[in-house]
């Protein structure tokens, strides 16, 4: 609790115990005898009522009336001050009982509610601040063989900073010397650490855990990651969801509506003769408790923002609560292939031996043969082959650009390449049934077999399909410039609706435009693509998401929606978290709405007195508050 | 011009969304958000006039909710 709130509480709880005492008093004892008349009893009750209701609420009363003075004259203050003065002032009627009690309580119970409101705001505000607390305090550079502390936005691009263990990476960069696992959670939700060796890349952000590090910075710290997650999240706010603007507007209306009610049925039944004055009088007074907008027009925000803030928490950034709100309707999902489903690095999938030969005398032929080629499939056959490779076995190793290589491995010829290079040695190859790149392997002149090389399918992919298709997408699509064979295995394997191979990246562009024009009415496509190539197309969905975005600029910059890692499984996530959060949005709005507008009703019949009117405003407030706070809890959604 | 201010004091919701109406409204502002949860006023508008119209949005806020002003 800040000061300012301790202050009020302090003041609240006196007012209580004072109204509490003064309750127990005309209670217990009988003012009429001790005064000796019934008006003066009843004047004297007033005036002990006066008090706590004084202490409680006299900036109410301060603020209504400067704000009538600026012209704002249906504010809460305004409104509570003419509900309870007008209370008070039934005193007037002698021929009704006493409303001072009431008056008082309503006071006292505003006022724990708007504190209640108050220290709840904060709290959700902390922890939202305390979830987004990746900045970093300083860095330390090595300047003359001793280190010095500085602030990160003072270190230049390309001087070498020490991370101690236990401290937080000040500046992108890459690894000199240590090594080390570092802790990524803040950034990306992910709980197993990353171990890092010189040459490694590491982002500003994350805890270095277990080894010291010297680290070659690569950005200024306004660009390095940090900072802008930290812009991110902060512009987040701006950006207003549909909902979040039409309860303000509404909020605008209905004050003045409800307060206009309440003269109307204060003054018309009686002048026609309906009824008592003070009857009447006691019902628009009633009106005019329940007619701050406030319940809504805070727990509103307040859900947008612990979604937001959840979602960051599990390494999920959205721009705005207007894209939260987006992510809840989408019904079709776009996906990139390379980088977004699959690794977009190449692996061996299959190694197909001919009749009586041993696959791994295959594999460690052709990676024999390929042990001087940098071609990315080379790389992806020494990976597959695991074992050392000695160098001193291969002689006159020569590569035919499109079709192969040629070498002599342990003084056998040995033939790695395509059906062309097959062709063109008179090899007797044969095709695979499995789509991907083939490598067809030849020793001395005979087929001895054939290596498939694949881009590989994530781990979670066909897990993120069922999910999203279990939580109520209809149509999950797939574009991809690959080939349409590899395309279909690919689609097949995961589930995927309709793909869509061979594309251009303009062609994708065209794709997406069709599938917005076949979208139902209200229901949203979202694309997801690796930031690569695709910011036209993620700026055209209705929502772009980005993912494996740590550390590039050009995905956290086109994208609506950004994941920090390149894992598919936090879109499923995403969407369930966007339709988590409107659910708690709509459920306070029919809520807050629901119960005022049925105590307005039994107010005007008579029925409801102004204690049920401060439960239809403070207790509808803080249970609408505590409902939003639960928007900032993700742990459901974690796997 | 684009700048983002620290509200202070600035204690209710439908006080932010008025305030953020009034300053919307001030001659020379392209935009203007208040956001009660993250209590920020985010302001684009006129360079040249650009402190000029802080201060009228000071005065704005200050007719919303005396108490809350603007951090620059």
């Amino acid at each position: 609790m800040s000061k300012k709130q301790k202050r009020w509480l302090v003041r609240i709880l006196v007012a209580l115990a004072l109204f509490a005492c003064v309750l127990a008093v005309t209670a217990l004892v009988s003012l009429e005898q001790l005064t000796g008349s019934r008006t003066a009893a009843v004047w004297l009750e007033f005036a002990l009522f006066l008090v706590p209701y004084l202490i409680a609420g006299y900036d109410v009363l301060l603020k209504a009336a400067r704000n009538i003075g600026h012209g704002q004259v249906f504010d809460e203050n305004f409104l509570m001050s003419l509900a309870t003065v007008g209370a008070f002032a039934m005193v007037l009627f002698p021929e009704t009982d006493p409303h001072m009690a009431e008056g008082a309580a309503v006071m006292l119970f505003y006022q724990v509610g708007e504190l209640f409101q108050s220290y709840a705001v904060g709290r959700s505000r902390k922890s939202i601040a305390d979830m987004m607390d990746i900045a970093p305090e300083y860095a330390t550079i090595e300047c003359d063989g001793h280190l010095e502390e500085v602030g990160p936005d003072e270190v230049p691009v390309g001087s070498v900073i020490v991370v101690k263990p236990g401290e937080r990476v000040p500046l992108d960069g890459v690894v000199v010397d240590g090594a080390s696992q570092l802790d990524t959670a803040a950034l990306t939700g992910e709980s197993v650490p990353r171990s890092v060796e010189p040459g490694s890349e590491v982002v500003s952000g994350c805890v270095n855990l277990t080894g010291a590090l010297r680290v070659r910075t690569s950005k200024p710290y306004g660009d390095s990651t940090v900072a802008r997650i930290l812009e991110l999240v902060e512009n987040a706010a701006e950006k207003k969801a549909r909902t979040e603007s039409f309860i303000t507007r509404f909020a605008r209306v209905y004050t003045p509506i409800v307060t206009g009610t309440a003269v109307l049925l204060a003054v018309v039944p009686p002048l026609l003769g309906a009824g008592a004055w003070s009857d009447w009088i006691l019902r628009g007074l009633t009106f005019l408790v329940v007619s701050c907008p406030c319940a809504l027009v805070i727990s509103v925000p307040l859900s947008f923002f612990g979604g937001i803030g959840g979602a960051s928490r599990l390494g999920i950034l959205v721009k705005g609560s207007n894209y939260l709100e987006l992510l809840s309707k989408v019904d079709t999902v776009v996906f990139d292939k390379t980088g977004t489903l699959t690794d977009g690095t190449f692996d061996v999938v299959a190694i197909h031996a001919e009749e009586g030969v041993d696959p791994a005398a295959v594999l460690s032929h052709a990676a024999h043969a390929e042990a001087f080629s940098d071609h990315p499939i080379a790389v992806s056959l020494r990976r597959a082959y695991a074992g050392p490779i000695d160098q001193k076995r291969v002689r006159q190793a020569e590569e035919a650009s499109g079709h192969g290589v040629r070498a002599v491995v342990d003084e056998r010829e040995v033939l790695v390449g395509n059906d062309k290079l097959m062709a063109r040695h008179g090899a007797a190859w044969h095709d695979c049934e499995l789509a991907g790149t083939v490598l067809h392997v030849c020793v001395d002149g005979r087929y001895v077999g054939h290596i498939v090389i694949a881009d590989v399918v994530k781990a979670d992919a066909a897990q993120t399909i069922a999910d999203l298709h279990a939580a109520g997408v209809k149509r999950c699509v797939m574009l991809t410039g690959d080939r349409a064979d590899v395309a279909q295995a690919v689609g097949g394997q995961l589930g995927i609706d309709e793909v869509r191979a061979q594309l251009l990246p303009e062609d994708k562009v065209n794709e997406v435009e069709r599938l917005l024009g076949s979208q139902a009415d209200g229901a949203k496509l979202a694309f997801v693509g690796d930031g690569i190539n695709d910011a036209p197309v993620l700026t055209r969905a209705d929502v772009g998401i980005a993912m494996g975005a740590m550390g590039s600029d050009a995905a956290i910059e086109a994208a609506d929606v950004v994941l920090m890692d390149d894992k598919p499984s936090n879109i499923a996530r995403a969407i369930r978290l966007a339709r988590g959060t409107m659910r708690i949005v709509w459920q306070n709005i029919v809520f807050a709405l629901g119960v005022k507008i049925a105590i307005l009703i039994l107010a005007a019949l008579g029925i409801a007195n102004m204690w049920l009117a401060v439960f239809g405003d403070v207790g509808v407030a803080v249970l609408a508050i505590l409902n939003a706070m639960r928007a900032m809890n993700v742990r459901k959604y974690r796997p | 011009m684009r700048k983002t201010f620290k509200l202070q004091d600035l204690d209710c919701a439908n006080c932010a969304a008025k305030m953020e109406d009034a300053i919307n409204r001030i001659d020379g502002v392209e935009k203007a958000t208040v956001s009660f949860m993250t209590q920020k006023l985010t302001l684009v508008a006129d360079d040249a006039r650009f402190d000029a119209i802080v201060d009228e949005a000071q005065r704005a806020c200050a007719k919303v909710e005396p108490d809350c002003t603007i951090i620059r």
